[in-house]
């Protein structure tokens, strides 16, 4: 990562996330050459059986789910704006009410019998990835009094190299508990927080069906090396 | 939070800010590990791994994600209740590098993946000669090298502490 890029991503250290005391590494981390470790190709992901159902996270039981259908898609591009084609992308929320189907959840919402809240999708040809889903609620944690994660959906992505795989999540525009998210708050330039909300937008809107919302996602590194599907 | 930044921030530049990184939380095991995913090598190739991944207490950290990625394998496996994850592959051939697997740590209170790389501990010339060790502190470098426990190489995943793991800057 360049230098100029630094504040756009959090630190491992973040206090106020205080999960992050007993887990953030306190060595120095060791930097390798990038024709060592960032320019290596990573995992490529042609062969696996990603179905056209596993996008739609409203089709994969025998009812609907309850909640605000919204429909999520974007680009994902290296860091020159080149599409990243035929990765996998990889989402994964909580339901219209907060509440996780993870066992680990125990947040005292309701689950919903026709939503489980995981989906993934290889990027199209230019890089296009694109969900249906419905808009995931706020749920508290136990992070301090009164927390609450802002609405967001987990993503997961590739990329064509090591240096390239990002875990992240989207958020959606307007929320109140953004700035009050110490895991959101953790990057410290808001440039970089920036890029994690979501925008309305009207052309991917369907009429009478769901909202868009639109999310780019910019891997870090050269997308150089064209990678098989 | 509203919409001017973020479109100044997008403007085609020479080199656009990379998406940011935020943590895996800790609701992502029904969502992210493979199907088949640990133990879907078998042969007398094939070599189970075994290891803890542990905080700065020295606790096991149950909600954590290991991915694996060598020699064309790719392999993810989440922590069970005491940290624990495991691994069947093969050795990936040696090349420039003593043969090693590419090791990957995501969990709760990680807001950044964590990358290191696992070595074999039957390799000792390859090793001693391998460009990624010579560059660590020798005094480190045994956190990256997995051991032999009976049918198992165990590897150990320290986030903090003594024996603190060697990660690597991404």
């Amino acid at each position: 990562m360049s230098d100029s890029h630094r504040d756009s991503e959090p630190p491992y250290l973040h206090p106020d996330y205080r999960a992050t005391v007993r887990r953030a590494p306190t060595r120095e981390l060791v930097r390798l050459p990038p024709e060592w470790f960032h320019q290596l190709p990573g995992p490529v992901f042609g062969r696996v059986p990603v179905l056209p159902e596993d996008a739609d996270l409203t089709q994969q039981h025998d009812g609907r789910p309850l909640g605000e259908r919204i429909i999520v898609s974007g680009r994902v591009m290296d860091s020159d704006g080149e599409p990243v084609r035929h990765t996998l992308v990889e989402v994964w929320q909580a339901n219209a009410a907060g509440r996780y189907v993870d066992p680990v959840d125990d947040h005292a919402a309701p689950l919903d019998p026709n939503f489980t809240g995981a989906g993934r999708c290889l990027t199209d040809g230019e890089g296009q990835y694109r969900f249906v889903t419905v808009k995931p609620g706020a749920y508290p944690y136990r992070n301090h009094e009164n927390a609450w994660r802002p609405a967001h959906i987990h993503f997961s992505v590739f990329g064509p190299s090591l240096a390239s795989r990002v875990v992240t999540q989207m958020y959606f525009p307007g929320d109140p508990l953004m700035p009050l998210d110490p895991i959101l708050q953790s990057i410290p330039d808001e440039r970089g927080r920036d890029l994690l909300v979501a925008a309305f937008d009207l052309a991917l809107t369907e009429p009478e069906w769901a909202l868009g919302y639109r999310w780019d996602i910019i891997l870090r590194g050269r997308n150089a090396t064209p990678r098989e599907p | 939070m509203d919409a001017t930044p973020r479109l100044e921030s997008r403007r085609l530049s020479e080199h656009r800010i990379p998406t940011p990184s935020q943590t895996v939380g800790p609701f992502f095991g029904y969502a992210l590990p493979f199907e088949d995913g640990d133990d879907a090598v078998s042969g007398h190739e094939a070599m189970r791994i075994e290891g803890q991944l542990l905080d700065g207490a020295g606790e096991p950290v149950p909600d954590g994600l290991v991915e694996l990625w060598g020699g064309q394998q790719f392999k993810r496996c989440r922590t069970d209740s005491e940290g624990v994850f495991h691994f069947t592959v093969v050795k990936p051939a040696a090349g420039v590098e003593a043969p090693h697997l590419d090791v990957t740590i995501f969990a709760r209170g990680l807001l950044r993946h964590l990358a290191t790389r696992m070595y074999f501990p039957d390799e000792e010339t390859a090793n001693a000669s391998d460009r990624v060790l010579n560059l660590i502190d020798p005094a480190r470098r045994h956190t990256l090298i997995a051991h032999r426990d009976d049918a198992v190489l165990r590897f150990d995943i320290r986030l903090q502490g003594e024996s603190e793991t060697v990660f690597f800057a991404l």
